[in-house]
């Protein structure tokens, strides 16, 4: 069985390959093609999954060895696999909501004149994914991060005539790179502490080193979680990443790439147990985050900048839960799952919404649509009963595990972190009660697109309708299949491992704080959207709204000292080069040799004659002297 | 007496060269077909040494010795290591593919007389510069590449100041005298470089009584050579100053965007992506080979200068208006990694860095030549005059991108494996500057997607609007200089393994061991 994991990457691999180079002749069929190899590495993926159902729990783990990539003496990385719970899990929800992905693309991008290439791109994007959790050792796990950000590049740039798409794609890949030196940093820390790289040895071998390096080597993770999963300070690239289309957001920039953060720190969860320093780092992280999406979350009129103000948020839920070690290692991959099902469904939504109202993004002339769109609005009322945390749905059930985590991490960590667990929980449901709010409810506020076409909504067709469906159906039934009975857990524990964590207060009164939390955000949210008429023009606001706008502001400082600083630094920097280095190079030769004169009065022709009569002067002198001695 | 390949594998381009030459004016196509069926008879010399050379025998093979000027103990005398076979391996890959690219670069312009002969004078000193490099990665007598060094600066001289680009903004006549300006300062700064390793290599003749690297090596090695540590210093610094200027590291760089801005597209990749690999291989052969306590005592500062290198060649990259210009102070960035890792004295750091001289090659090879392609369309090297190449013609920005991809080091691209093995192996000894240059991998990505961006995405400008895309002979030059990428991205074994051992070799020269990791230095 184990020979079949290089499959899993290998078919969209293909899929890529042929789709990129095979040219015009599959415009007409490179979508099918696309989405039949990302539906064949789903099949392989439920073939493993269901083989590995059958082995004993410890015995789970599937290894596969291709060949060795780099050997330098000391230094050996392989293309090797490792497919144990942890990596079948990000299979399944890879190539699972990959395929729906697939599917509702063949619909959304119908018109566009380049949907073979978007379908390449798509495919590359699942490969480098798997790739990433399918390596068996840090550096080929850093062959499909990059390869997932150079996929995000070319999706979120896909409609490259648009300069603000051009930019956002830049940007991202930019932001990212600067997380990917963390990374870089962390394997050279790993070689030169444990002299490899690979998990197996790396993993074993962490108690002992010392718990500097560990902090250290955790750190540098974290940076690198930082790029790829948006987290507080690299988070600014996820808001403007949704210049893509909304398949790929949905796909990339909510269900799977942006989570590979959590992955990672998962990953090494060996390493980061031994360096408590750095796991408060992480919780703390996650917190700041968490409230920092959600905020920006509440203020945005952009359907999918509001979404992915959540995306942020929700990603910081599973940070935070990350970074509580083994009583929350379990519960942030639960909640990355759970919300890889709503969040996708989300976006599918918004783009089904989207794909009725002439490609308006603004939710605030939106409204009414739930008569027009009966299916986007149930599928989209689900995702948000989900993430809201309704008793009974997914999000309910993962996101009260990772509040309970929180307070149980003791003492007062353990008081602020599930407070702002808790205070998230209460924004979360007031953003989305605001969106559900402003798009499906309330008085029909459409306008005319630029070119005057007024919209007339209508349920989009079924190949984009399906994949809703069927993300709402995981919505709902995911978090309690998952939840009761600890069923995930007892899957991931021979991975992550588990402990139980014991909250100073009952687990029943921190899930009544939750629901109740969730109520009063609901209810502010009504009060302000659903009793309220909305201003088609967005009012002024307060200074925070303002703040929130502009991502509080985080952009414009690293626009300020980043961009405009940069800007001055590389110019004074052409222009020290031009004169300074290359006159004061010049004038020394001058000096020593009187050559850089003739340089500057070349246009009289005499520098060349200089040049050549001295080096053809030289090469003669040597050249005789050689000969005649040699005759 | 053995076949002398290495010999015939230098000599075939050179009498190729000849031949070249000696077309008639009027059968310009057949010179061209000429010179290109040479440069693939060299191409299959390089893989007959690729393949004869045995990674686990002597560190030189296939050596050839013959007197020459006894007097002075001067002798031709060749051999090659793994680094030389890979080097020569990358030179004869590369000029088909110059050859190719610069098909029409020579066509005579129709003011001139019917009896210059350009055509077959570009050609015939493209091969003319094969050769010699060739021979200077095969020279284990310091005379011998020393002369080589030398001598190849005449037909790179040539080719930068009579075949510029003409895609040059603004008169024809300014761009004859910038392009002038180019050659002359190519040529100054290596001649005064050669100038000072000429005296070295007379000081170090006068030390050692002969030229052989060989012997002199073994001699300093068992101790019958010994050399005062100053004069061992002087005699790194003639050399090294002279190989510093051609690799360039900075401050000794200011030459190069001038001349590969100047020079047409395929001339800029024979200056950057082949002649200048023989400074930095001079540096692990000689200066390394000869001089290791005093290459020890330098690298600090050695080290410093590197980093200066990466940080600020990116830098000022970023600011570029030119294309070629922007390319050019690139490959600064990543002659600042190959140094670096060179000098980091460990086997990662020195493998890494050879690995790096072969990717950078073809990595800058395959960006340059498509940006050439570009700029042969639209006439121009500036970036402002493009904008939605992507829309008219998606082959030519899907290659540039790639080649782009390349050379911000993507895995799944050659140059990633050779760049982290030099940051890993800089790492392990100078965690400081490891770090220090890890920002290049995000100053690569910021000047790349700057240049993709404002010349390949965007509305179209009016002036691109007719811009066709590759052609086929574009396309023959393009695709295999990618897959050879992505080969070596995926599975660089044939290189590492011929690599390898002549990096032992080197650090034993320099009497150095990697550092051990923290967790078995423990035990």
């Amino acid at each position: 069985m184990e020979n079949l994991i290089a499959l899993l990457v290998g078919a969209p691999l293909l899929g890529a390959a042929v789709l990129l180079c095979g040219g015009r002749r599959l415009d007409k069929s490179g979508h099918w093609l696309g989405t039949l190899l990302a539906a064949v590495s789903f099949f392989i993926g439920l073939a493993l999954f269901a083989d590995m159902l059958g082995k004993g729990a410890e015995d789970r783990a599937m290894h596969q060895r291709l060949f060795t990539w780099i050997s330098v003496d000391g230094f050996q990385a392989d293309i090797a696999f490792q497919l144990d719970q942890l990596s079948m899990t990000f299979v399944l929800l890879i190539t699972g909501v990959g395929t729906l992905i697939h599917v509702y693309s063949i619909g959304y991008m119908e018109h566009d004149e380049r949907r073979r290439r978007f379908f390449g791109y798509l495919n590359l994007f699942v490969a480098a994914m798997l790739l990433l959790v399918l390596a068996d050792n840090f550096l080929l796990l850093y062959f499909g991060w990059e390869g997932v950000g150079l996929a995000s590049y070319l999706l979120i740039g896909f409609w490259q005539h648009k300069p603000t798409a051009a930019t956002a794609a830049k940007k991202a890949f930019l932001v990212n790179r600067v997380g990917d030196m963390g990374l870089s940093i962390a394997i050279m820390l790993m070689f030169t502490t444990f002299g490899t790289f690979a998990f197996g040895p790396v993993f074993a071998a962490t108690d002992e080193a010392s718990e500097g390096k560990l902090t250290a080597i955790g750190l540098m993770l974290l940076l690198a979680a930082c790029g790829k999963s948006a987290q507080v300070p690299l988070q600014s690239w996820l808001g403007d990443a949704m210049e893509g289309p909304t398949p790929v957001s949905a796909l990339i920039h909510a269900a799977t790439m942006v989570t590979a953060g959590v992955y990672l720190i998962v990953r090494s969860a060996d390493i980061f147990n031994a360096a408590p320093d750095a796991q408060l780092v992480v919780t703390v992280v996650g917190a700041v985050t968490l409230l920092f999406g959600a905020i920006v979350g509440c203020a945005k009129d952009d359907i999918k900048k509001a979404l992915a103000g959540s995306t942020m948020s929700q990603i910081g839920y599973m940070i935070l839960a990350a970074g509580l070690g083994p009583i929350g290692y379990a519960f942030a991959i639960m909640h990355l799952v759970t919300h890889g099902f709503f969040k996708a469904g989300l976006f599918l939504g918004a783009g089904s919404v989207m794909h009725g109202m002439n490609d308006e993004v603004d939710m605030r002339r939106y409204g009414g649509l739930r008569k027009y769109m009966p299916v986007t609005f149930a599928t989209f009322g689900l995702g948000y009963l989900a993430i809201i945390g309704f008793p009974g749905l997914s999000g309910f059930f993962s996101k009260d595990k990772i509040i309970e985590a929180a307070f149980a991490k003791g003492g007062t960590e353990g008081w602020i972190l599930g407070s702002v667990t808790l205070l998230g929980a209460a924004i979360t449901a007031y953003y989305m009660t605001r969106v559900m709010l402003m798009t499906f409810f309330g008085e029909k506020r459409w306008q005319p697109d630029a070119e005057g076409h007024a919209p007339h909504p209508h349920e989009s067709p079924k190949s984009m309708t399906i994949p809703m469906v069927l993300l709402a159906f995981g919505s709902v039934f995911a978090g309690a299949f998952f939840g009761i009975g600890d069923r995930f857990v007892a899957w991931l524990e021979p991975v992550t491992n588990f402990e139980h964590g014991h909250p100073p207060i009952s687990a029943g009164a921190i899930t009544g704080a939750t629901v109740a939390v969730m109520v009063i955000g609901v209810g502010i949210a009504y009060l302000q959207y659903g009793r309220r008429p909305v201003p088609v023009v967005a009012p002024r606001g307060s200074l925070l709204t303002r703040a929130a706008r502009r991502d509080l502001l985080q952009d414009d400082f690293n626009h300020a000292v980043f961009v405009t600083g940069g800007t001055h630094l590389t110019r004074s920097l052409v222009y020290v080069d031009h004169t300074l280095v290359d006159g004061v190079v010049n004038g020394t030769a001058a000096s020593v040799g009187g050559l850089s004169g003739r340089l500057r009065k070349l246009q009289n022709g005499y520098a060349r004659t200089y040049a050549v009569s001295m080096f053809g002067g030289t090469a003669v002198l040597i050249a005789a002297t050689l000969l005649m001695r040699a005759v | 007496m053995s076949f002398p390949l290495l010999t015939v594998t230098a000599a075939v381009p050179a009498v190729g060269a000849i031949l070249t030459a000696a077309v008639p004016a009027a059968r310009r196509t057949a010179a061209k077909w000429l010179a290109l069926l040479v440069s693939l008879a060299t191409l299959v010399l390089a893989a007959v040494v690729f393949a004869r050379f045995e990674p686990g025998g002597d560190r030189y093979q296939l050596t050839e010795s013959h007197a020459w000027i006894k007097d002075f103990g001067v002798r031709y005398e060749l051999g090659v290591d793994g680094i030389g076979v890979a080097l020569i391996a990358l030179t004869a890959l590369l000029i088909p593919f110059v050859i190719l690219a610069g098909w029409h670069d020579a066509d005579p312009l129709e003011t001139k007389s019917s009896r210059w002969r350009p055509t077959q004078g570009f050609f015939a000193l493209i091969l003319m510069v094969e050769a010699m490099v060739i021979l200077s990665f095969e020279a284990t007598d310091v005379f011998l590449f020393y002369i080589l060094f030398e001598a190849m600066l005449i037909p790179m001289y040539f080719l930068i100041g009579g075949f510029g680009d003409r895609a040059h903004a603004g008169s024809d006549e300014n761009a004859a005298a910038q392009r002038s300006y180019a050659a002359v300062k190519f040529l100054l700064y290596n001649l005064v470089g050669g100038l000072i390793m000429l005296a070295a290599v007379i000081g170090l003749y006068v030390v050692a009584g002969n030229f052989s690297l060989t012997e002199i090596a073994e001699a300093r090695a068992n101790g019958s050579l010994e050399m005062a540590t100053s004069t061992e210093r002087w005699l790194f610094l003639g050399f090294f100053f002279a190989f510093a200027v051609k690799a360039p590291l900075w401050p000794l760089h200011t030459w190069l965007p001038n001349a590969m801005g100047e020079a047409t597209a395929p001339v800029a990749v024979l200056i950057t992506a082949v002649v200048d690999k023989v400074g930095t291989f001079a540096m692990l052969r000689f200066c390394l080979g000869l001089f290791p306590e005093a290459s020890k005592w330098a690298t600090p500062a050695i080290v410093v200068l590197a980093l200066i290198s990466i940080v600020y060649g990116a830098l000022v990259a970023v600011g570029q208006r030119d294309i070629k210009r922007l390319v050019a102070y690139a490959s600064i960035s990543h002659f600042g990694f190959i140094i670096l890792g060179i000098f980091a004295m460990t086997t990662q750091g020195q493998s890494g860095a050879t690995l790096y001289m072969v990717n950078h090659g073809i990595s800058t090879a395959a960006l340059m030549l498509v940006a050439g392609f570009l700029i042969s369309r639209r006439g121009s090297r500036l970036i402002a005059d493009y904008g939605g190449v992507q829309k008219v013609a998606p082959v030519l920005a899907g290659t540039f991108l790639i080649g782009g991809l390349a050379t911000l080091s993507l895995p799944g691209l050659a140059p990633f494996v050779s760049e982290f093995l030099v940051l890993v192996g800089t790492y392990a000894r100078y965690p400081v500057a490891g770090i220090i240059a890890t920002t290049g991998i995000v100053l690569a990505a910021l000047y790349t997607l700057v240049l993709y961006q404002r010349t390949m995405t965007g509305p179209v400008k009016e002036e691109v609007r007719t811009l066709p895309d590759l052609r086929p002979r574009e396309l023959a030059v393009v695709i295999p200089l990618i897959a050879v990428l992505i080969f070596l991205g995926v599975f660089p074994k044939p290189l590492t393994d011929v690599v390898n051992p002549a990096v032992q070799h080197t650090m034993s020269d320099v009497q150095q061991k990697d550092p051990t990791p923290e967790v078995e230095a423990a035990k």
